[in-house]
């Protein structure tokens, strides 16, 4: 079976002062080798926990997860992470940090350099490859991030809030980045983010999350994604539907946090 | 008494065998500590009047000239902005001159010029003295003084003696800053019952009395002799601080001609080569100790007991055992400063593992790395910012334990050179070692930073 299947994964942190935290339960979800799926939920529902048990760097209290027929036990070079911040390798250059991935696999320095300068054009670094990495701005940090992962050729990139830390309008920049790069590469991923907008632009699917316990409260399919590719977003989101899914959505997490707080209120 | 100690309870004080601290010896202690606080008091007050003259003169004479700019000076707000306050040079160069000053006003420098403190009397005075014995005469008689330095060895004429009553001249001579006493028997109380010195220059004087005779004292004792003490200046003497020049010359010398046969940069060259040795032993166990402790639980739990208990113990409390255990060679020494430097860098290096932004491994591993990879192409490399800091520290620690050490044993080294001065009392020799150990400490210190600057660029910028 190809694909990335999440079946029945449930997660509970047992908490030092005895109690527990249901951070995950009985999360079903597939996804087809392809697919652009983007996760919203209010804070605490549990995305991140989610994305950590698909790298691999957290086994799930309960259920499984298979990539392409085989089960996820530990992180592999075949799932890529994007992270928000702090995860680049400051001690190298950008070629270097983007070569990272091939070469601890020994592939050979011509390809890896092949290799890079071809991602370099693709994320619009071309000039840059000799740069420090403290020497960057954010967004082009987050550039090199994409990069680094997509030199790997990973089966799925799995993105933990990837343009949390950006200003609005590189994040807009990057928004349109991340469909080119989707769309040229064809590749599976995974993005979490807590923006709406950027959950709808970026989202062929839609998954929102409910907190206590984590699990998935609704799942749209949208079109925007699609049209978002090589056009103005700015454009896409003042398609009507935009507006009324946006608001929707809103809502409903408006809602789950009022419930939160409510609940714990009393 | 100002203390009341209370009473150890019986059963703990069978265990701890413990003398109650004597109300007294506290209270001079108290009161010792409290006087050096004046007196500390004192000099900075002096040091500081010195720094509100130098400031007048920057303002009047050289702050106006170099007009301030760049982005600080456009600052409005720099009192509480501390980037915005960096070191004034003048006030820097000023104060190393200001106690180059005290130092050379304090010893009588000829560097000075006219600018001296009173220095000592030297050369021939004297005095007259009126005695009295038990018939009711007096009698006047002359002492002759003749204060000389400590290299001068004069050959004192003998008095006169013209005098014809019972009170006799008398010569005498005296090293500067030292006093002389004179007895009575020797002056005249030879032949007379009853000889009391009354008056000195014409002065009334009574035992336990002290008179002033122009270019010195007199203190007359409870026994009737004279205790004279010529003026003995404000100046130091060279025995406790040799002036700036002499100390120069010496250092030229001792360049030039070394110290007990060993030339002043070997005994240099020693202590440092020890260092670096011992220093390097140190990290090439204890950043792989540090390294095991930060990955593995097995390590960190055995070798944490021995880290935490050794850390707190300064390397000088372990001498006296490394001279018991490998007496006064090399090799205690190398010991001494590979225990110093261990567990800094130990400390360090496990430091730097934990320092590691979890993201960065994450990404590592899902990029494909190994175990070993990780800790060759990641962990290592953004633990040195941690290492460099323990190794600066580690530097500064083996440095000061070096001299300490080769204070209590050494053949060669800096340390060895003062101590074996200081037991000759060759003051200048000491005070060189002291500020070439300084400047040594000091460039240590700089030339560390400035590898740091270059092989860890990133420092801080993560
Ligand atoms: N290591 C942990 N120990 C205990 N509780 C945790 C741990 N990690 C996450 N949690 C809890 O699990 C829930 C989900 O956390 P997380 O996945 O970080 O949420 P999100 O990323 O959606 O904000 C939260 O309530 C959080 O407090
Ligand atoms: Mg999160």
């Amino acid at each position: 079976m190809s694909g990335l299947n999440i079946n029945n994964v449930s997660m509970t942190f047992e908490l030092p002062n005895g109690g527990s935290v249901e951070a995950l339960k009985n999360i079903n979800l597939s996804v087809q080798k392809g697919e652009l799926v983007s996760v919203l939920g209010p804070s605490g529902c549990g995305k991140t926990t989610l994305l950590n048990i698909l790298a691999g760097f957290l086994a799930p209290t309960d259920g499984i997860i298979e990539l392409n027929g085989e089960i996820v036990k530990k992180p592999s070079s075949e799932r890529g992470m994007v992270f928000q911040q702090g995860a680049l390798f400051e001690w190298m250059n950008v070629s270097k940090n983007i070569g990272f991935g091939p070469k601890m696999k020994g592939t050979p320095q011509v390809e890896i350099d092949a290799k890079v300068t071809e991602l370099l054009g693709i994320v619009g670094l071309q000039d840059f490859a000799d740069k420090m990495i403290y020497e960057m701005s954010g967004g082009m940090q987050q550039r090199v991030a994409l990069a680094r992962c997509l030199a790997n050729d990973p089966d799925v990139i799995l993105m933990d809030e990837p343009l949390g830390a950006l200003d609005a309008l590189t994040r807009e920049k990057m928004q349109s980045l991340v469909l080119d790069i989707w769309k040229k590469t064809g590749k599976t991923i995974i993005l979490i983010t807590h923006s709406v907008e950027e959950a709808l632009l970026l989202g062929e699917r839609l998954i929102v999350m409910a907190p206590r316990p984590g699990r998935i409260h609704k799942e749209y399919k949208l079109p925007f994604a699609e049209l978002g590719v090589g056009a103005d977003l700015r454009e896409v989101k003042r398609h009507k539907k935009f507006g009324t899914t946006r608001d929707e959505i809103l809502n409903m997490i408006w809602n789950m946090e009022e419930e939160i707080m409510g609940r714990a209120e009393s | 008494m100002i203390f009341s100690i209370t009473p150890i309870p019986a059963s703990l004080s069978e265990f701890f065998w413990f003398n109650t601290p004597d109300g007294g010896e506290v209270a001079s202690l108290l009161s010792t500590t409290l006087w050096m606080v004046l007196g500390i008091f004192v000099i900075f007050t002096i040091y500081m009047i010195f720094s509100a003259f130098s400031w007048v003169i920057h303002k009047l004479f050289i702050d106006g000239r170099n007009k301030a700019n760049g982005y600080t000076s456009l600052k409005t707000v720099t009192f509480g902005d501390e980037s915005a306050v960096e070191a004034n040079r003048f006030a820097s160069v000023a104060s190393v001159v200001a106690i180059f000053f005290f130092w050379g006003l304090a010893t009588g420098s000829s560097l000075l010029g006219p600018i001296q403190l009173p220095a000592p009397f030297l050369g021939k005075t004297s005095f007259e003295y009126t005695a009295i014995n038990s018939y009711g005469d007096t009698d006047k008689g002359t002492v002759n003084l003749l204060v000389h330095t400590f290299d001068d060895k004069p050959i004192l004429e003998k008095a006169s003696n013209i005098a014809t009553g019972f009170a006799r001249d008398s010569a005498i001579k005296v090293r500067e800053r030292r006093t002389a006493l004179l007895s009575a028997k020797k002056i005249g109380a030879k032949e007379t019952d009853g000889f009391k010195i009354i008056e000195i220059n014409g002065l009334p004087i009574k035992p336990n009395q002290i008179v002033n005779f122009g270019n010195g004292e007199v203190l007359l004792t409870s026994k009737g002799s004279m205790q004279i003490r010529p003026y003995d200046g404000m100046t130091m003497e060279a025995l406790y601080l040799p002036a700036p020049e002499d100390v120069w010359k010496s250092f030229l010398k001792l360049n030039k001609e070394g110290y007990t046969n060993v030339g002043l940069w070997e005994n240099v060259f020693w202590s440092l080569i020890r260092v670096v040795l011992g220093f390097t032993l140190g990290c090439l166990f204890g950043i792989p100790l540090g390294f095991a402790m930060g990955l593995s639980n097995w390590f960190r739990g055995w070798f944490d007991p021995i880290v935490e208990f050794m850390r707190p113990v300064p390397p000088l409390a372990l001498i006296p055992l490394i001279i018991i255990w490998f007496g006064i060679g090399e090799q205690g020494k190398i010991s001494l400063l590979f225990l110093a430097a261990l567990w800094i860098m130990t400390i360090a290096a496990r430091a730097g593992v934990s320092g590691v932004n979890i993201s960065k491994v994450h990404a590592a591993y899902s990029l494909g790395a190994s175990k070993r990879q990780l800790l060759m192409k990641v962990i290592l490399p953004n633990s040195l910012p941690e290492i460099f800091t323990g190794a600066r520290v580690a530097m500064g620690v083996c440095w000061g334990t070096v001299v300490a050490a080769e204070l209590v044993a050494a053949e060669k080294g800096a340390g060895k050179m003062i101590i074996a001065a200081s037991k000759f009392q060759l003051t200048d020799i000491v005070i060189i070692g002291i500020i070439i150990i300084g400047i040594i400490g000091f460039a240590i210190e700089v030339l560390m930073r400035k590898a740091e600057n270059r092989l860890i660029p990133w420092k801080g910028r993560g």
